[in-house]
């Protein structure tokens, strides 16, 4: 026989093992270097710690979070909760949390709609606010967000009028309808006080807000069921104001607004909207929604030019093209890039540190870091804060992305 | 009927008529406006607008440009010459325009330096992003720049950068040598090279073993958690310490092994190699050799470098590094085993999860902590570990993209030839990818590249940073600020917008016709 089988390999059960198949057979292979980077990975944490441990015995330190219960002893200008000098270093934390995810979310919001706008106004006919928009995309996007966020800070501090320009006869600023004043400490704005009966108009408008839904949805299945065109526009406009400014009406104006007013040399009462909320707030929208409006233009380009056609033989005017056609099927391709983009404006809030905003990077890891010294655990801590918050965004933002998606059987 | 009717015509015309012009508002610029700006009414609006704006803009801006002062030498003289009309300053520009690119420390009398090196990274990029219209000897350059660069910049005696370029080039003739080496001495080498790799490596495991031993036993006092961790840190120092001998054995042997095929003894007498050349030999050579023939520039330390240098430096040295490191993040993450699958998809995550500012604090603040007590690691190099790791998480992602983008079959074909995992994702897969991947990651570049003004908020002096400290605070130049912003901003368009636009027609030169 010409196919005689080698002896040895004929006696040897295949199960045998041999120290050389460690290296040799695919089946042992990657279980080798899976252990040796175990040793690996085991040996550069023995490096790291014990270094830790040493850098830390030196400086008299040691690793503990007791200090997030001390009295932080620093004021924050801008609290959404109830904060003074003597709360903890802990709730100085929450503060700059909750700014963070202010100014996360108005520049989320205001970003989505400059970018949208600039998106479909750059693919318009028009030639002029074709190449303004892509004026405005190109320039905001190719220079960093931090020289945006410095510039829009100076014109706030710099450019606006002082208080005390406001005073007098021949003054040299105004207040815009007597409610908002634009100032170099900020912007002041009518502030809303809550009265007794106030909650009852909070809820009528809650109502009125699930009452619109539901409207919607009643004109939708009688459109789909029965073929009956209800007009949803109007009504909807209708239920959103009508209801609350009856109920402000009938309960004798519970809710009032307090108006800023100029005395002495600052303005008292209303809402103050600090200098560098509105720049971080500003710049951030305006920088994100030049990347936005890219994602818009390529969700748009992305939708076959058949399907414009196909609308338009069916008689549609180019705006209900563009809403009823385009853009829905141009979500889907948008709106992966978006959560990335919403998620880049969070973390991109970290630089109110530089125009003095006191979100939680400021409190934390600038003020608290400073005063204990505790460099390990705020910075583990903030990172911790921030990984929190972009898993939640994402999280949420892919549930709403599978719900967009096409249901493809 | 028809012929009776054509005897009553007397005439017949024998020249075509020449056409008559379309009408006016058919035609011409008449015609471009009625399509393009007023269409419609909604679009005459938006035209209207956008035409008010733009004028409004020009109204404002126009005089300030023009009426722009270049010379003067603090703000409150700009302001005397300007007399009340609104105009820039730019003569802050003139004044601070060495602090703007090189920062205010480095050396006043060595500004060419960076510059030459600005000039030659240009060149030396050119055959890298042009590369099918110049030769590929070219490239030659590109792969000494580096040394170039480093001693331009930083400088210190010629003989080091060149003295390591000369054990690069030792390592791969000995790597080359190794490779082409008979059966018989190969297994000599690989017994020698087996016995040292497997002490030098059970001798660091064991090192590893006590100091797990030491951390466990330091933070063993305290709570749970505490108490917690010092099991584990005992667990891991009981497993590496029942290991270090059995592992160096191992490791031994499998380079012994190894002689066979050549692969791991080769790559381990090389990085032996370089390790006892840059170790041991660098210092002693070329001291040697700088005392006998001394060629030398004024030595910068890297605090010193400052203004849009740094941000230069910090994007090409972090990007250039974190694009080999995002291929093996990449293809870590796509490998089927679990461990360091696991490894590279929490270390990639995480990156993404927070922000480049927490990163830089670890540099300027915690990472001292994780280094060995006496080691000094300056500032600007632990920013660019910091940043490296952070840019290297993004093209991870970008390549993964890529890497999932190629067809099943190619890994099929290159396993169907007998590549073995090296060969077919040097030969066939990362070609490919990367391929894919160049337009996301040019993107990551210019973001990582805009990203560098952050280090400014460690009080790190780059242009912004030099911009909000030594030119505001000046007694001369005290807030000044649409300038030296409109400035900065324009320094970072060109380089961000040439950048995007050659990404753009590099994509489609790389078009192969799919699709």
């Amino acid at each position: 026989m010409t196919t005689q089988a080698d002896p040895q390999v004929a006696v040897k059960p295949a199960g045998s093992f041999k120290l050389s198949m460690l290296l040799n057979d695919t089946r042992y292979r990657s279980l080798t270097f899976q252990f040796i980077a175990l040793v690996a990975i085991i040996a550069t944490m023995a490096f790291v710690g014990g270094n830790l441990v040493r850098n830390l015995a030196e400086a008299g330190l040691n690793i503990s979070y007791a200090f997030l219960g001390e009295p932080a002893g620093y004021d924050i200008n801008q609290r959404p909760i109830e904060y003074d000098s003597q709360s903890s270093h802990g709730r100085a934390a929450v503060v700059g949390l909750l700014n963070t995810l202010i100014v996360a979310f108005l520049a989320c919001v205001t970003a989505t709609i400059f970018g949208v706008i600039a998106g479909v106004l750059r693919l318009s006919n028009n030639w002029i606010v074709s190449k303004l928009m892509s004026f405005y995309v190109e320039i905001f996007r190719n220079v960093p967000v931090l020289i945006w966020i410095l510039i829009i800070f100076s014109i706030m501090i710099n450019a606006m009028p002082a208080p005390r320009d406001f005073r007098g006869d021949n003054a040299t600023s105004s207040m815009l309808f007597d409610a908002f004043a634009f100032t170099n400490r900020g912007v002041y704005s009518p502030k809303p006080i809550l009265g007794d009966g106030s909650m009852i108009v909070i809820g009528v408008f809650i109502a009125s807000i699930v009452g619109i839904f539901l409207f919607r949805k009643f004109a939708r299945t009688q459109l789909y069921e029965h073929g009956k065109l209800i007009p949803t526009f109007w009504p909807s406009v209708g239920l959103f104001f009508v209801p609350v400014i009856l109920a402000q009406l009938v309960l004798g104006s519970p809710i009032t607004l307090e108006y800023p007013a100029l005395k002495g040399f600052n303005f008292q009462g209303g809402m103050q909207i600090r200098g560098s909320l509105i720049a971080l707030w500003f710049a951030l929208a305006i920088y994100t929604g030049a990347f936005i409006a890219e994602n818009v233009r390529a969700g748009i380009l992305a939708i076959s030019k058949g399907q414009t056609e196909a609308a338009g033989a069916l008689g549609l005017r180019p705006n209900r093209i563009m809403n009823l056609v385009v853009l829905p099927q141009a979500l889907r391709v948008i709106i992966p890039p978006l959560i990335s983009q919403y998620l880049n404006i969070t973390k991109n809030s970290s630089l109110a540190i530089a125009v003095g905003y006191m979100d939680v990077t400021g409190t934390l890891g600038g003020i608290t870091l400073l005063q204990t010294g505790r460099a390990i655990e705020t910075v583990l801590l903030l990172m911790l804060f921030y990984l929190t918050v972009s898993l939640l965004i994402s999280a949420v933002m892919n549930v709403f992305n599978n719900r967009m998606k096409l249901q493809e059987r | 009927m028809s012929d009776t009717h054509a005897q009553t015509v007397a005439f017949v015309r024998d020249t075509e008529i020449p056409p008559a012009p379309p009408p006016a508002s058919e035609a011409g610029a008449v015609k471009w406006m009625r399509e393009n700006l007023f269409s419609g009414w909604f679009n005459t609006i938006l035209t209207v607008l956008a035409i008010f704006l733009i004028a409004r803009f020009v109204w404002f801006a126009f005089p300030w440009f023009y009426n722009g002062v270049w010379d003067a030498a603090s703000i409150r003289e700009c302001r005397d010459i300007l007399d009340g009309k609104t105009g820039a300053c730019f003569a802050v520009l003139v004044d601070r325009w060495d602090h703007l690119l090189f920062g205010f420390k480095y050396p006043a009398d060595g500004y060419w330096r960076p510059t030459l090196a600005f000039i030659l990274m240009l060149a030396a990029a050119m055959p890298v992003l042009f590369s099918k219209f110049l030769p590929r000897k070219l490239m030659i350059f590109t792969a000494l720049y580096p040394f170039i660069g480093f001693w331009l910049i930083w400088g210190g005696s010629l003989w080091v950068p060149l003295v390591v370029l000369a054990a690069i080039i030792v390592t791969a003739m000995i790597f080359r040598l190794v490779e082409g080496l008979e059966f018989g001495p190969r297994q000599i080498l690989a017994g020698i090279v087996g016995v040292l790799a497997g002490a030098g490596l059970a001798y660091l495991l064991y090192q590893g073993a006590t100091e797990l031993w030491f951390i466990s036993n330091s933070v063993s006092s305290g709570g749970l958690v505490a108490g917690l961790a010092a099991l584990i840190f005992k667990v891991l120092s009981v497993f590496t310490f029942v290991m270090f001998i059995p592992m160096g054995i191992f490791v031994g042997y499998a380079i012994f092994q190894s002689a066979e095929d050549g692969g791991l003894v080769t790559i381990v007498t090389a990085l032996f190699a370089i390790y006892v050349m840059l170790a041991y030999l660098l210092g002693p050579i070329s001291g040697a050799l700088n005392s006998v023939i001394p060629i030398e520039l004024q030595a910068v330390p890297s605090r010193d470098m400052g203004g849009y240098m740094l941000c230069l430096i910090l994007g090409t040295v972090c990007v250039s590094l974190s694009i080999p490191l995002g291929i093996v993040l990449a293809l870590g993450r796509q490998s089927n085993m679990p461990l360091i699958k696991g490894v590279c998809v929490v270390f990639i995550e995480f990156i993404r999860g927070v922000p480049l500012i927490t990163l830089l604090f670890v540099a300027n603040v915690m990472l001292a902590y994780f280094l060995p007590p006496q080691s000094n690691f300056d500032l600007i190099l632990r920013v660019i570990i910091m940043i490296t790791m952070f840019s290297s998480a993004y093209i991870a992602e970008v390549i993964r993209g890529g890497l999932a983008a190629l067809p099943k079959g190619q890994f099929e074909a290159a396993d169907s030839l007998g590549l073995n995992y090296t060969q077919a994702v040097r030969l066939i897969i990362l070609p490919q990818a990367l391929k894919i991947s160049i337009p996301g990651i040019v993107n990551v570049a210019v973001g990582l590249f805009k990203d560098t003004t952050l280090v400014s908020v460690i009080s790190m002096f780059d242009i912004v940073g030099m911009i909000r400290g030594p030119i505001q605070q000046s007694t001369d130049w005290i807030s000044i600020y649409w300038e030296v912003y409109l400035f900065a901003a324009l320094v970072f368009f060109v380089v961000c917008y040439s950048i995007s636009q050659y990404s753009q027609w590099l994509e489609r030169q790389l078009q192969t016709g799919h699709r």
